[in-house]
């Protein structure tokens, strides 16, 4: 990371200093502002696709409509929270994933909050809960470094899928991405030594400690971990209490 | 093969060299081997044509050269015979014999070959084709005149010499300056001034002194040909732009060149492929250019066909080898594009303006177009654009203009008017996402500036003439359809907002229109507009919104009396034939499909309705006008 550079920016006609080119939206939340928002974590590079945490933002003479997740905090801007413009474009996007995902709780909820309980648009899929906000592929990627699954498609094919929509073969079963999806649409499930990742129909037999017996972790994933760490394979024998 | 060239001097010695080999004093039969001509069948007439010249002794006062694209496809293969100017059209390889004998050897021009304008007028010379004549070439110059695959050839037509201007006598400030002071600005449709993007990449702060120069030739606009044109044309201009470039923003640095061609134009990646080979074995690409001290090379980098990869930090990825995904240019690419590096991304045809820029002069380009530029580089429009004129006109193919020019000019005096003395009813400019100009827009100048205030854009120049057999609507459904497809899918407003939209524009098209679509679509549009990332997401809405604007009156006779003015729905209309004018034929009884068509022979037939499928075979194979729709 290079020297970070502290800038001066408005939020609301409130003055903060802030590092340059931090996430917008992170600043905010950090500030205790309450800005909705479904395809960001902190803990990954911002991806903008759900389209929730627009704000007005004025830089120079350009005022306009963007989101904040991928912006980039930089001198001089002035934020503009909840204004009527952010609002109602904002209510737009959620009757647009209430169409698209009509099953999904947090999405129901969110929309309540901002007063849309119904969607004018069509439902193409009344049990989807999916809303192609790529952060189970994101985690994947960039954190867990493993890249399991992706995206197909594009425009209205597009589509978050396990390698050939058949087993996740590269998938060692963390959960991180059911642990960050917003609408809880990948599942896990473990019952007699396997756990299975349901969306990805990656189906992994459990480990058991060798100390205190309890199943504990994906066998796949253990070998993983020790290739990765370049430990030997009995450290992983135990489960993180026994060890 | 010839050595390299060491420096501007050098070239000028070579190009007196190669100007006597490539301008031969006898006659030269130029044939258009663009796409278009390619696709008649124009590769087999060099063969020919030289077979046949053999016999009449004259192989070596005839040149035989295949050239790049001439313009108008429509017309092809098309074949010029120099230096009379005399334009063949539609030529097929039983022509030749009688070209050879009667025009080659004897002088004569043959009537039957000649251009004929829909008043049956013919034309001899090409210049005076109205076709041609009302436009300006500047870009397309050289493009019927040159051998795309030959370096020797684009020298000795002035060729390089502005690179080697450039690299002899001019810094890079200097450079920059002067296409700054041009008021060039982007061809590929965002129309930003050229020379503030070069000075803020030269400006951006670089660690290790790499700055990429990209060319993007992601031409994606149905329709839309003129960069593949000039690519497979005149490969070399656009080369030699980006070199004066890599100059102007990255010396003494490290700069390194893209072209991103879709993989779709396979003429243009090979000429291009060749066109880069020899200017590598001339030393014009490669180290120490011309003995200036600049090294920098070119690779092409092939595109999949994604429509969105047009979009510059889409395209980026791409090179990159990640899906053509746009990302947010809060920071722009200039400072940080393809891989994190300083990046100079401009058009194909932005990229083959510099050469004539600095040849020519800025006093020269700024006299050419629109505004004023001298203190404000966005203040009007210059030079020449070229437009892909397609749809309902007489005349279709690659118009090359100067800015500013009207509608009427380009679709009336280029391109003759409406097919079939047919009702002009609107034109899309600017491909897919261009908005729908109606007829009082006519007298409207064209440039960046106007065609944006009307609703519409510049986009890469994709011009589709619509006339009253169009249905507005159904244009609204196609393209909104067409983007919805080619959208990325990243950010919900468009991906979803778009299909919705479609969803919408479908059902009105069906006659299950709702009174409240009408707002519903506009408070859509601004979500898909204001609330997306990248320009597909942000325009897409254009085709929508121009014909709301225009045209509100077709939406409203859909949704509230269930009819299509122009008969194109195919739920709201029906055919019926004509008691008074059905001669009893039988020929759309035959023709039809589901057979729904009876009657007796003499008599009058008739349309069950329950059946017809609105296909428009009975009417299209009527002879007597009998069949209407309603």
């Amino acid at each position: 990371m290079e020297a970070s550079e502290t800038v001066k920016f408005k939020v609301n006609g409130v003055e903060y200093t802030g590092q340059r080119e931090q996430s917008l939206l992170d600043v905010l939340l950090e500030l205790g502002y309450q800005v909705p928002h479904l395809c960001h974590h902190q803990a990954v590079t911002p991806y903008g696709a759900c389209r929730l945490c627009l704000v007005e933002v004025q830089k120079g003479k350009k005022r306009r409509l963007t989101t904040s997740c991928n912006y980039p905090l930089l001198d001089g801007i002035e934020v503009f929270l909840d204004t009527e413009k952010v609002m109602r474009n904002r209510r737009t996007v959620l009757q647009l994933l209430l169409a698209q995902a009509p099953r999904a709780e947090k999405v129901r909820e969110l929309a309540a909050e901002y007063g849309v309980t119904d969607t004018p648009f069509q439902v193409e899929d009344a049990e989807n809960r999916c809303i192609n906000c790529g952060l189970c592929a994101r985690v994947c990627r960039d954190i867990v470094g493993v890249e399991a699954i992706a995206f197909s498609g594009r425009g209205l094919k597009k589509r978050m899928v396990s390698p050939y929509d058949d087993t996740a073969e590269d998938c060692i079963g963390c959960g991180a991405c059911v642990y960050v999806c917003p609408t809880d649409c990948i599942g896990m499930k473990e019952e007699n030594g396997i756990r299975h990742i349901l969306r990805w129909k990656r189906k992994l037999p459990l480990k058991t400690c060798s100390v205190c017996g309890r199943p504990f972790a994906p066998t796949f994933q253990l070998n993983k971990f020790a290739e990765w760490s370049g430990r030997p394979r009995e450290f992983f024998d135990k489960c993180q209490d026994c060890r | 093969m010839s050595s390299k060239l060491k420096n501007a001097a050098d070239l000028e010695a070579y190009r007196k060299r190669v100007a006597e080999k490539s301008r031969p004093s006898g006659k030269v039969v130029a044939i258009c081997a663009g796409t278009g001509c390619c696709a008649y069948g124009a590769l087999k007439l060099a063969p020919a044509f030289r077979e046949e010249l053999k016999k009449h002794g004259l192989q070596d006062k005839v040149m035989v050269r295949q050239t790049g694209c001439h313009g108008f496809c429509e017309r092809g293969p098309l074949v010029v015979i120099q230096p009379e100017d005399t334009l063949y059209q539609r030529v097929k390889i039983q022509d030749i014999p009688e070209i050879v004998e009667k025009t080659l050897a004897g002088g004569e021009v043959i009537e039957r070959l000649l251009y004929h304008d829909a008043g049956g007028q013919a034309y001899t010379k090409e210049s005076e084709v109205p076709f041609y004549k009302h436009q300006m070439r500047l870009i397309l110059a050289h493009n019927g005149h040159i051998d795309p695959t030959s370096i020797d050839d684009y020298i000795a037509v002035g060729g390089y010499a502005a690179l080697g201007k450039v690299l002899s006598s001019m810094k890079p400030e200097q450079v920059i300056k002067m296409i700054k002071a041009s008021g060039l600005r982007g061809r590929g449709g965002g129309g930003f001034p050229a020379g503030v993007k070069w000075e803020s990449c030269r400006a951006a702060k670089s660690e290790d002194g790499v700055r990429y120069i990209i060319c993007n030739g992601d031409e994606g606009d149905p329709g839309a040909f003129m960069d593949r044109s000039v690519m497979e044309g005149n490969p070399h201009s656009v080369i030699e732009g980006m070199i004066i470039g890599a100059w102007a923003i990255a010396h003494p640095g490290k700069p390194a060149g893209y072209i991103y061609v879709r993989n779709e134009y396979p003429l243009a990646v090979e000429r291009l492929g060749i066109a880069l080979k020899q200017a590598r074995e001339l030393g014009l690409l490669g180290e120490n250019i011309l003995g200036s001290g600049l090294n920098f090379d070119i690779k092409i980098n092939k595109g999949g066909g994604a429509f969105v990869c047009g979009e510059s930090t889409a395209l980026m990825a791409s090179i990159e080898g990640f899906v053509g995904e746009p990302r947010a240019k809060h920071i722009h690419t200039v400072e940080s594009g393809l891989w994190n590096k300083p990046t100079n991304l401009n058009n194909v045809e932005t990229w083959a303006n510099v050469p004539l820029i600095i040849e020519r002069g800025v006093e020269w380009y700024t006299s050419i177009g629109t505004g004023d530029v001298r203190d404000n580089p966005w203040g009007g429009s210059k030079g020449t654009k070229i437009f892909s004129l397609v749809g309902k006109v007489q005349n279709t193919g690659l118009v090359e203009v100067p800015m500013g020019v009207t509608l009427r000019h380009i679709i009336f005096n280029i391109g003759g008017g409406i097919i079939g003395g047919k009702r002009f009813k609107a034109v899309q400019t600017g491909g897919p996402s261009g908005g729908c100009l109606p007829e009082s827009l006519l007298d409207m100048p064209v440039d960046f500036d106007e065609l944006t205030k009307a609703g519409s854009m510049m986009g890469s120049g994709g011009m589709i003439v619509m006339d009253e057999s169009t249905c507005m609507v159904d244009v609204a459904r196609y393209f909104t359809h067409f983007l919805a497809d080619e959208s990325c899918g990243k950010c919900v407003s468009c991906r979803e907002g778009l299909k919705q939209l479609s969803l919408i524009l479908q059902r009105i098209c069906d006659g299950q229109g709702r009174p409240q679509d009408l707002e519903l679509m506009e408070s859509l549009s601004e979500t898909i507009r204001e609330a997306s990332l990248c320009a597909l997401g942000q325009t897409a809405t254009n085709p929508l919104d121009s014909t709301l604007r225009y045209f509100r009156e077709e939406y409203i006779e859909h949704i509230e009396q269930k009819k299509c003015r122009a008969g194109v729905c195919k739920s709201l209309i029906r055919f019926r034939i004509l008691a008074d004018k059905c001669t009893g034929c039988m020929l759309c009884a035959k023709k039809c499909p589901q057979q729904c068509i009876s009657g007796e022979k003499k008599k009058p037939h008739v349309i069950d309705q329950s059946k017809c499928i609105h296909c428009g075979v009975c009417r299209d194979v009527c002879n007597f006008d009998a069949v209407v729709v309603e």
